[in-house]
């Protein structure tokens, strides 16, 4: 790891190598997320969850691939192949690329944990995940099938609509830090974290990034009551597990986030600095996750109608204020 | 950077002619959204990174998100939407001569300038998104909300009342019934409904 911290790694195959690693290391947070979302549900719900293949099942992801990758890949007659085939990379690709631009610990002399420092990286952020609502507005379209169509109409509503709020509560933060370098932000609450001073902003962003990501319970788009399996329901073998993988990356990508900006990153809990950063980091993260997961086997689905009502009529007003407060608070102290 | 530009030239331009020549409108949002992204990595070749994620977030993220949602709601995947006459061969031959004499004002006048290199004159360069950097946030910023405000208002204010013309327009004009009478009126007819329903 000790490659990271050198200056030489501006040097391509030093970013390639980056990649490389994050990639490795992304897919296997997927795949243990999407384990331990199984166990931490099951006890919820006082069951033992997978327990089957290895110890402790943890060799459950590997055989969940192995059958995705074997099930015959199906193409709806009504579907319009060339987008159907191209919904599963958009969402995946857009997933993964935000990983550029996630710093993960301090940045070292001349370098930075991340594969790139951007400095307009939080908005680099948010360009991506916008984009990434295209893999399921079309990948529904395209299935040529009602159920879908509906889900991804649903999405696109609901991901349009939250999204708003989510950028208004980020912006409170931008405000504060001053930059929208990741790296800026974080060190900006090397003191303070921001979520004390933006807790309506932190709360905003934790309701609208479940909205985000499409877990429950806003998971309207996949409500499988009403829809089957939402906007992925003519989906088989690994073009779903493409989707899948999104699904969890996505929710990775906003705990990063969420840690990055409200939960001062790197920086260590009660002066604990012994502990390196990205271990922290990782730790802020990881409760996310367990949040999310939390959320997901506590809460029933919210329905529609007060999902959309609940966003235009409450969270967007109360970030457009939180907004101009901040933004009269940091005007007022010069 | 030269063979950069080259290849995302030759990209732009592709995706753009696959937009106008698809034969469903899926399609060619599709081509539209790949253009947008190319076209969002040549501002960021150009340093102007902040102008670049704009790109993203308000053509690909929210305007050409409102195209698929209404083609997906109008044309629902299921019938090959309709395509009328193809018109192309008719208006390919004025605008050809149109581009060509656009071109030619290009090309006059690039050749009375002085030669000028593409280094950015009077301009820092360095990390963007630093202040007093070409293309940075805070001088956007700045100068959108100082030297800008007035216009940056004004076109905010013709959008709102775009808006509320459309919401005029479109809105059925349905006599304002407040909230608590709506939800009880529905809960009444749901009750006859019932009764109905029990009846037969």
């Amino acid at each position: 790891m000790n490659g990271f911290m050198t200056p030489q790694s501006s040097i391509w195959w030093m970013v390639l190598l980056k990649c490389a690693i994050l990639l490795l290391v992304v897919i296997t947070t997927f795949a243990y997320a999407m384990l331990a979302e199984r166990k931490v549900m099951g006890w919820m719900q006082l069951r033992p969850g997978p327990n089957r293949v290895g110890p402790w099942g943890l060799l459950q992801p590997a055989v969940d691939a192995v059958k995705l990758i074997l099930k015959e890949d199906l193409t709806p007659k009504t579907a319009d192949p060339l987008i159907y085939r191209l919904a599963p990379f958009i969402s995946l690709v857009t997933a993964f690329a935000v990983y550029a631009v996630i710093p993960f610990s301090e940045p070292g002399p001349g370098n930075v944990w991340a594969v790139g420092d951007v400095n307009a990286g939080i908005l680099l952020i948010l360009a991506m995940t916008s984009i990434g609502v295209y893999g399921i507005s079309l990948g529904g379209w395209a299935s040529g099938s009602k159920y879908p169509l509906l889900g991804s109409v649903r999405s696109t509503a609901q991901l349009v609509s939250y999204e708003l709020a989510m950028g208004m509560s980020l912006v409170g933060v931008l405000i504060l830090a001053g930059t929208t370098s990741l790296v800026g932000i974080v060190n900006s609450q090397a003191k303070l974290w921001f979520f004390i001073p933006q807790f309506i902003g932190f709360m905003i962003y934790v309701i609208t990034a479940v909205a985000e990501t499409n877990r429950a319970p806003f998971d309207l788009v996949e409500a499988d009551a009403e829809l089957v399996g939402g906007f992925n329901t003519e989906y088989s073998g690994l073009r779903f597990g493409l989707f899948f993988i999104a699904e969890y990356i996505n929710m990775l990508t906003v705990s990063c986030i969420a840690t990055l900006l409200f939960l001062g990153g790197w920086n260590a809990v009660a002066g604990l600095t012994i502990v390196p950063g990205i271990v922290w980091f990782l730790l802020k993260v990881a409760f996310f996750m367990f949040a999310y997961i939390w959320l997901r086997s506590t809460f029933p689905r919210i329905r529609y109608d007060r999902l959309m009502t609940f966003g235009w009529k409450v969270l967007l007003p109360v970030a457009t204020l939180n907004l101009i407060a901040t933004a009269a608070y940091v005007a007022v102290r010069g | 950077m030269t063979v950069a530009f080259w290849i995302l030239a030759l990209l732009l331009i592709a995706s753009a002619i696959f937009v106008i020549t698809a034969q469903k409108p899926v399609h060619s949002v599709a081509g539209l959204l790949a253009h947008f992204l190319f076209l969002a990595i040549t501002y960021f070749m150009l340093s102007a990174e902040f102008l670049g994620v704009i790109q993203l977030i308000v053509y690909s993220g929210a305007i050409l998100m409102l195209f698929v949602f209404v083609i997906a709601l109008l044309s629902s995947g299921v019938a090959p939407f309709a395509v009328g006459p193809d018109r192309l061969p008719k208006i390919a031959a004025p605008a050809v001569v149109i581009i060509a004499i656009l071109l030619g004002f290009v090309a006059y006048a690039v050749s009375r300038e002085p030669a000028v290199t593409p280094a950015l004159h009077g301009v820092a360069s360095g990390p963007v998104g630093t202040a007093g950097v070409f293309g940075s946030v805070a001088d956007f910023g700045h100068a959108l909300f100082t030297l800008n405000l007035l216009p940056f208002e004004i076109t905010a204010f013709i959008l709102m009342v775009a808006v509320v013309g459309v919401i005029l327009l479109a809105g059925d004009h349905v006599p304002y019934v407040p909230t608590r009478r709506r939800a009880r009126l529905v809960e009444s007819d749901m009750r006859e409904a019932i009764v109905r329903a029990g009846e037969e």
